[in-house]
């Protein structure tokens, strides 16, 4: 009988985890990369094509940029945050729940802190592979304008973490769906909507702005925009950086408790 | 770490919140021997084979596996036994190949042997033909010994099994037994939960038999039912809704006698001397039937309540 590796050698588990995304992505990511890679672009140049010249004609430049610029970063990190959410929420419930993947890869040598950390390796990985390619896109309709923007991609990967982490443990918790709907309905649609994504804080009155600075995406917003035009203050940045890292630690910590009661109760 | 058993257990406990599932459980499996825990839904059993399998731990006792602790050596316990849960787990939109690939990846093994074992596996299972099938459209008894197939993917030294055979029909049990049996005779430990009282004097060496938490009784399917029933027992049914007024009649016939919502059980030595007699004293029941004591009868006699209530 060939003998097994040790669990002490080898690879590390949580990679394994990591792998079994993997193999799910090879053999269904036909769909999902075509309209991925589409999508920004329809995107941008509606905007640019309707929005972008009514607001040009009206009122020239928003913060220095044509519209269609001004938007393009936070496209970006709009873009990783929904990925971060539709990773997380449904795929996981389904593997805690209705599949259950995660509690047959919980009597294998995996324990429930390697499938977290398997899975938000993944969701990270393909959060970097989308914000690269988004970052081209936005290079493509010139909006980049500073050395900065080569850490977009790391930018991006961090929104997708920072919304991952909560959302996993949050789903690793749920029964049912029914509470996600409410979830995107009032929580991840408005702040979509009112993160500064298509207008700068700016055009809130003073006493609204600070509320908007607790809302998680505009500090994701506010980062691909500073990367991308090279204006921002590192002291501001490392703010918005420290907001998300903060995130994604609450998250993980969250993440293992939901896990762990999930697979071993 | 000197107890000589593969897998040995002290006083398991599992309560969920006010709820105490496993209520204090001993119980010692030797290295080959096929064991099963024997009880109706409810009874415990999922609980007691979640910890044995070291995926949950137990809220109080001891257990030893490889005479290892769960709570410290898990990772390394769980690479050397197979689990096969009572729902199957399987990812449905993966083909059946690529559901042993990923589960052969849990274990670090290399992809040569992974595609060496599947072949061996699916031959095993039956399940040559449906390699690149999607999961999905395979049937219940075919999901079942793909799960099998997997939980044999590390050629574990202890394979679990809960509730193997539920929701399948005749002919996909028996298939499943067969393949049990080799597994068996190979010398893999057998570790097994049923409700079912054929599987479990089919498949099971000794068992212990579970009730509400607890174990009742334990030893050989044979002996537990030379100890606890007699060798035959009489089933009669009347053409009427309450059979219990017929208890008294029959106490007489029999050594011991049962009423269930359906039918009477009369406990005897030899089945046709005792129906001889009922119709000899002018009863005459809708209908008459004399079988061998049960694993069910033993459940029947330790609780008061039949296995599939």
């Amino acid at each position: 009988m060939a003998r097994l590796p040790d669990t002490k050698v080898g690879n590390a588990r949580w990679i394994r985890s990591w792998w079994a995304h993997e193999l799910f992505f090879k053999q269904t990511w036909r769909g999902s990369v075509a309209s991925s890679l589409l999508f920004p672009f329809l995107f941008l140049a509606s905007l640019e094509i309707g929005v972008g010249h009514l607001i040009t004609a009206h009122s020239g430049l928003v913060e220095g940029q044509t519209y269609l610029h001004f938007i393009a970063p936070s496209l970006l990190a709009t873009t990783t945050m929904q990925l971060g959410e539709g990773e997380s929420l449904w795929p996981v419930l389904a593997s805690v729940k209705w599949t259950r993947g995660y509690h047959a890869a919980a009597a294998t040598p995996l324990a429930p802190d390697d499938i977290l950390y398997g899975k938000l390796a993944w969701v990270a990985t393909r959060g970097f592979a989308t914000s690269f390619v988004y970052t081209l896109v936005i290079a493509c309709f010139g909006a980049l304008q500073s050395w900065w923007c080569l850490t977009l991609p790391l930018i991006g990967t961090l929104v997708t973490i920072a919304f991952s982490a909560p959302l996993v443990a949050f789903a690793a918790r749920s029964d049912t769906d029914a509470s996600f709907t409410a979830l995107y309905r009032f929580g991840l649609v408005p702040m979509f909507l009112f993160s500064a994504t298509f207008y700068p804080l700016s055009a809130y009155p003073g006493y609204l702005r600070p509320i908007v600075q607790l809302i998680p995406l505009y500090h994701g917003v506010a980062l691909t925009r500073a990367a991308a035009f090279g204006q921002g203050t590192l002291s501001n940045e490392l703010a918005h950086v420290t907001f998300l890292l903060v995130m994604a630690a609450l998250g993980i910590v969250w993440g293992r408790r939901t896990m762990r009661r999930r697979l071993t109760d | 770490m000197t107890s000589g058993h593969i897998l040995e257990a002290r006083n398991l406990v599992k309560r969920f919140g006010d709820f105490e599932a496993v209520k204090g459980i001993d119980v010692a499996i030797d290295r080959g021997e096929s064991f099963g825990f024997l009880g109706p839904n409810g009874a415990g059993k999922t609980s007691t084979m979640r910890m044995i399998s070291a995926i949950s731990q137990p809220t109080d006792g001891t257990i030893e596996i490889f005479g290892l602790d769960p709570r410290v050596d898990g990772p390394e316990i769980r690479r050397r036994l197979g689990v096969v849960p009572q729902e199957d787990s399987l990812e449905l939109e993966l083909s059946v190949k690529n559901n042993l690939l990923m589960y052969g990846r849990y274990f670090d093994l290399p992809r040569r042997v992974i595609r060496e074992r599947t072949t061996e596996l699916l031959e095993f299972t039956q399940l040559s033909e449906r390699a690149n099938d999607k999961v999905d459209n395979l049937s219940g008894g075919m999901k079942r010994r793909l799960t099998i197939a997997r939980g044999l993917m590390n050629r574990p030294e202890i394979l679990i099994l809960d509730e193997p055979t539920t929701g399948l029909d005749p002919q996909a049990r028996h298939l499943l037994w067969d393949r049990l049996y080799r597994l068996k005779r190979e010398g893999v430990t057998l570790i097994i939960t049923t409700h079912y009282m054929d599987e479990a004097e089919q498949l099971c060496d000794r068992l212990v038999v579970m009730d509400q938490g607890k174990i009742v009784a334990e030893g050989a399917p044979r002996a537990l039912i030379e100890r606890f029933s007699t060798r035959e027992v009489v089933e009669l049914r009347f053409a009427t809704d309450d059979h219990e007024q017929y208890f008294n009649q029959f106490t007489k016939f029999a050594d011991r006698v049962e009423v269930l919502p359906d039918r009477i059980l009369l406990y005897v030595n030899d089945g046709d001397d005792a129906l001889r007699d009922v119709h000899a004293a002018g009863i005459a029941p809708a209908s008459a039937l004399v079988r061998r004591s049960s694993l069910e009868d033993v459940f029947l006699h330790l609780t008061g309540r039949s296995l599939t209530d």
